[in-house]
């Protein structure tokens, strides 16, 4: 886990290869340089529309493009995607256009531009439209297999990217990421600690320092909100019998809301949400932001030992 | 298609009559939009549109946004004279089930190319259209029905902006000009000011006709067919319930239906005999 890299530089990656396929086109609201389209941009200025600052316009020309037999891939902040969610909604979702929304700079862990560009909301809402594949990877090696299956959805999608650095975690290790399928980073019995994005990194420290305790806990990597891997939560909670979720997200709506769902309908464990608690950012660095909203991996191992203590 | 302008009047009367029928029937709807569409629509199907009824979906087919879906009365009773649907399919017109949804749906209905529903986004989607026919080397076009109040919403100007900065020459736009949105006169809800100056200023061709007049809206269609170098826009003035008396120009005919008197009335007035 030496290397760090962005995910966002991931999604700039699989663009490029992407482009083989004639149907791929890309479209920026004026943030290609951050989302990092950029690359696919200045390699295939003919298919890639700059769309200025127009969040709704450019989701529903994607949209039109989509319905043309196009594969639309559209990114911008994960925060000024949200100016265009109803578009998202009628527009996309509704006939279930193909078009592949991406949103870089979520979460707090963005940092120091402050809590006006840190979504801590995007997976919540995208989570609730039919038709709409949710998913926030945790390193560059996962978003660029992630991003690269999304041709083959034949749905729309939102994927959550984050502009810091975190560890690089799946070199060689690429045939296990698969959308909609939860990925096992380490095997326990005690508690499963189920993760996405910049927190998967957090929760493997976690587990580390819990294991010198004696704890032994899994950790799973839930790339994929929505379809969530029931069938993998299933197995968890029978495996472990307590479960954490962990995200730089609000605690309302996103994955531990998400798991909450899956679990009171369907089998039953103590639940601890780390994630941000009902509030906004502020300007700060990455590390930072996460010990002030309370999410890092003291905060993911204090809550394991919550759930462990709440077993019945 | 090459119908003569009375041919074309007659084929306007005949959806007219459809129209009031799909929302007296219903007992809901948007009439007044309807009838103030029908003359532009009819024209531009029955004269321009490069469609096959019996192959809907046909890769090539010149595309039809009805971003004011919810006139949709007057673009089902047009997709029912072309033979995409039936005369029958009209009764469905807001029932469970049916092709012809409350507004205008890709998903439901034969011959609709966009989901409407929600104003201010059609222009956009027509623009991704009509990028993807240059991206296909396609001679198709893209026609684009807006209303007049709908250019309010913020993002018809982001659209109309980007169509004119990628200089999308097949994208063309009707405007219905007929003065009255949901709550009120467009004067009173929100002031528009000088419509086609705007558009010039982003960059469009600009052509003002009267919308009910079939001369003057064959050479409206002219004037977008012939511009191809950036986007066009017709700017059509109409009347809001035209066709129909006590319709015409009454901000209470947006969304409402005609009682049983009333649609009497209405029937009479479009020449229509009914059983």
């Amino acid at each position: 886990m030496s290397d760090m890299a962005a995910t966002r530089d991931g999604y700039g990656q699989a663009l490029l290869e992407l482009a083989d396929n004639p149907k791929v086109v890309v479209l920026e609201a004026d943030l290609g340089k951050s989302t990092k389209s950029l690359h696919f941009k200045k390699k295939y200025p003919a298919r890639t529309y700059s769309c200025g600052i127009g969040e709704q316009n450019m989701l529903l020309t994607g949209a039109g493009l989509a319905a043309s037999g196009y594969i639309p891939f559209a990114s911008t902040f994960a925060i000024f995607t949200e100016r265009a969610f109803e578009q998202m909604r009628n527009g996309v979702a509704r006939p279930n256009l193909a078009v592949h929304l991406c949103g870089s700079h979520g979460g707090t862990h963005t940092g120091t531009d402050g809590s006006s560009a840190q979504s801590i909301e995007d997976l919540a809402i995208y989570r609730t439209l039919p038709n709409v594949v949710v998913m926030h990877p945790s390193d560059y090696v996962s978003t660029l297999e992630l991003t690269k299956q999304l041709p083959g959805l034949n749905k729309p999608s939102y994927m959550r990217t984050a502009r810091n650095k975190t560890p690089v975690m799946y070199r060689g290790r690429e045939s296990e990421i698969v959308i909609g399928k939860g990925i096992t980073l380490r095997q326990g019995t005690d508690v499963a600690i189920i993760a996405c994005g910049v927190l998967v990194s957090e929760s493997v420290k976690a587990a580390e320092a819990l294991a010198q305790k004696g704890i032994n806990a899994t950790v799973v990597d839930m790339h994929t909100l929505k379809p969530l891997d029931g069938d993998l939560i299933n197995s968890l909670v029978s495996q472990c019998g307590a479960i954490v979720t962990a995200e730089d997200h609000n605690v309302i709506g996103g994955l531990g809301g998400a798991v909450a769902e899956h679990l009171v309908k369907n089998t039953f464990a103590p639940l601890e949400m780390v994630g941000v608690e009902d509030r906004f950012g502020e300007s700060g660095q990455s590390d930072e932001m996460l010990e002030v909203m309370q999410i890092n991996s003291k905060y993911i191992e204090q809550a394991a030992h919550r759930a462990i203590a709440r077993k019945s | 298609m090459t119908l003569s302008i009375s041919e074309l009047e007659e084929f306007a009367r005949k959806c007219r009559v459809e129209i009031v029928k799909m929302v007296y029937r219903a007992q809901a709807g948007h009439p007044g939009g309807s009838l103030s569409e029908i003359d532009l629509i009819s024209a531009l199907y029955a004269t321009r549109m490069r469609v096959r009824p019996d192959q809907p979906k046909w890769e090539d087919r010149d595309r039809f946004v009805l971003s004011k879906g919810h006139a949709s009365p007057g673009m089902y009773a047009v997709l029912a004279e072309m033979g995409f649907i039936t005369h029958e399919d009209l009764h469905s017109y807001r029932v469970l089930g049916g092709k012809c949804q409350g507004h205008v749906d890709m998903k439901w209905c034969p011959g609709v190319d966009f989901s409407a529903g929600s104003l201010g986004m059609g222009l956009s989607f027509g623009l991704g259209c009509a990028v993807a026919a240059r991206l296909d080397n396609s001679e198709r076009r893209t026609f684009v029905m807006l209303g007049d109040g709908e250019i309010q919403e913020g993002s018809v100007w982001e659209a109309a902006m980007a169509a004119a900065h990628h200089e999308v020459g097949n994208l063309k736009v009707i405007l219905d000009r007929n003065r009255i949105q949901n709550d009120d006169f467009c004067e009173a809800q929100m002031r528009m000011f000088d419509i086609p100056a705007k558009w010039r200023a982003f960059g469009w061709e600009v052509k003002e006709i009267d919308g009910h007049n079939m001369e003057e809206i064959m050479s409206g269609l002219d004037f977008l067919e012939a511009t191809n170098d950036k986007p066009a826009i017709l700017i059509a003035h109409t009347i809001k319930g035209a066709g129909v008396s006590f319709m015409e120009d009454n901000p209470a005919f947006h969304g409402a239906a005609p009682n049983d008197e009333q649609f009497a009335q209405a029937m009479a007035e479009l020449g229509e005999v009914v059983a």
